[in-house]
């Protein structure tokens, strides 16, 4: 018990900095990968939402295979796939040899398209939750469309679509452990690390997992005041 | 541009690895369901000596990552060999596979419990006094009143968790196992072609989780049964 606290500490030897370091680059990923992620999940939602059958059929393709396929795969797939695309487009300027993309950027990326197929989900049932007197009152009241959007939908949308994004969130925060296969050194790379050289995988491991529950928690009860507090709450009669 | 005799050398390989991701996805959810729902029915007791360690168990594998899951229990349980020797468990933690098996039970059994646990306390508490007012024994209430109603309404529920867990299995890649997810990655890196393998490995994936969505659905719709108001007109059969 004294060797796991002077190895996780902050004393000279001790990986608690590094740890604490690691850790904030998983909740950055996380922070940027779910707001991209919230673009794409905005244009999926409204690709499905929309009359066109050709966006409906390309928005329901996109929820469905990156919410079926493993992670991993995807995250794969734009890491290797990202490499040989870049490396075409260098041997194009002249250059010669292999290029990498960057993990951070992909790892990024990786976790936008993934959390944006789950977005789609929560912000159509939130667009469908709205009652239809609210849009039709809005038109009534000679509202424009910029307007309707602005004042009507997007505030009532934000409000029936906060618990759906909370859990999503806790899954894109779980899911950028596994940006760690792309060397990213985020939390478990760093726990990795810190297992391999000091041959005590249970203590930088549980501390990994404890680490990740205090970001779990913390943001979570974030999401949940936004929830209780917001200026959109809507109010009951 | 499409290259299809290269889908034609990559499938059977990929599918090659479809038992192992079929074992590791039946094993676990079979065994984390049982689990689960004695975990939800042990929390209908209201002691606290039962109740909080559930809570914790709980808590921990749904607030961590499955990877440092895996992790802990493949290296960090390792960590422990002279001990797990002694009591004869080194066979089974030193096996990658069974630290897999483990580690997705224990994590799909953690939420299914969650979910169960939901589903027992949506059973309005009208329909339990009724059965108890009946002389339904603490048993037969269970079995014939609450679990029924429970099941069905954590049905949708437990099904995406199944689909996760699916997915989840192509995390014991990472730790060796060749399945599905493991046998892509091999692909990709000694081909570098990432889109024709991502392609053949989530066509199968996808598969299989339709699938589970079509059977879970035609579950829910036997389930349901009394819910129909007119059963003549989904049949087509003869109203009596």
């Amino acid at each position: 018990m004294i060797d796991a606290i002077r190895l996780l500490g902050f004393a000279h030897g001790g990986w608690g900095p590094a740890l604490l370091m690691a850790a904030s680059v998983t909740t950055l990923l996380s922070v940027l990968g779910f707001a991209l992620g919230a673009v794409f999940g905005a244009l999926a939602a409204a690709g499905r939402l929309h009359k066109s059958r050709v966006s409906r059929a390309l928005a329901l393709g996109y929820c469905t295979v990156f919410r079926g396929v493993p992670d991993l795969l995807t995250i794969y797939l734009l890491y290797y796939g990202g490499s040989v695309v870049l490396t075409s487009i260098g041997h194009l300027l002249g250059g010669a040899g292999f290029v990498g993309v960057p993990a951070f950027a992909t790892g990024t990326l990786a976790i936008a398209i993934i959390s944006g197929a789950y977005q789609a989900e929560v912000y159509r049932g939130a667009y469908l939750a709205i009652d239809q007197g609210q849009h039709d009152a809005a038109c009534s009241l000679g509202l424009n469309r910029l307007q309707r959007l602005r004042h009507v939908t997007f505030p009532q949308l934000l409000r029936y679509a906060l618990p759906g994004l909370g859990n999503v969130w806790q899954l894109v925060l779980k899911d950028s452990s596994l940006i760690s296969v792309i060397g990213l050194v985020e939390l478990m790379r760093q726990a990795q690390i810190g297992a391999g050289s000091t041959r005590e995988p249970f203590v930088f491991y549980i501390a990994a997992a404890l680490l990740y529950l205090v970001i779990a928690s913390v943001t979570g009860n974030a999401f949940y005041r936004l929830e209780r507090k917001a200026p959109w709450r809507v109010r009951s009669a | 541009m499409i290259d299809f005799g290269f889908f034609a050398e990559i499938l059977p390989k990929l599918l090659g690895g479809l038992p192992l991701t079929l074992e590791l996805a039946l094993t676990s959810i079979l065994v984390g369901f049982v689990l689960a729902l004695t975990l939800a029915l042990a929390q209908q007791c209201a002691s606290r000596i039962v109740v909080l360690p559930i809570r914790g168990f709980v808590g921990l594998f749904r607030g961590t990552p499955l990877l440092v899951q895996i992790f802990l229990i493949y290296y960090g349980v390792g960590q422990f060999r002279p001990q797990l020797a002694a009591i004869g468990l080194w066979g089974v933690f030193r096996e990658p596979y069974w630290c897999a098996v483990i580690a997705l039970t224990l994590n799909t059994t953690a939420y299914g419990s969650e979910i169960l646990r939901g589903g027992i306390q949506s059973v309005p508490r009208g329909l339990v006094e009724a059965a108890r007012s009946l002389g339904l024994s603490r048993y037969q209430t269970y079995r014939h009143v609450i679990l029924p109603l429970a099941f069905r309404q954590a049905l949708p529920s437990y099904g995406n968790e199944i689909v996760l867990m699916v997915k989840g299995t192509s995390l014991a890649s990472i730790v060796t196992l060749m399945e599905v997810t493991g046998i892509a990655q091999g692909l990709i890196s000694q081909t570098y072609r990432a889109f024709e393998v991502f392609i053949c490995a989530g066509a199968i994936y996808l598969t299989l989780n339709f699938a589970v969505i079509r059977a879970l659905a035609a579950l829910e719709y036997a389930m349901s049964r009394h819910l129909r108001r007119i059963p003549s007109m989904m049949s087509g059969g003869v109203a009596s």
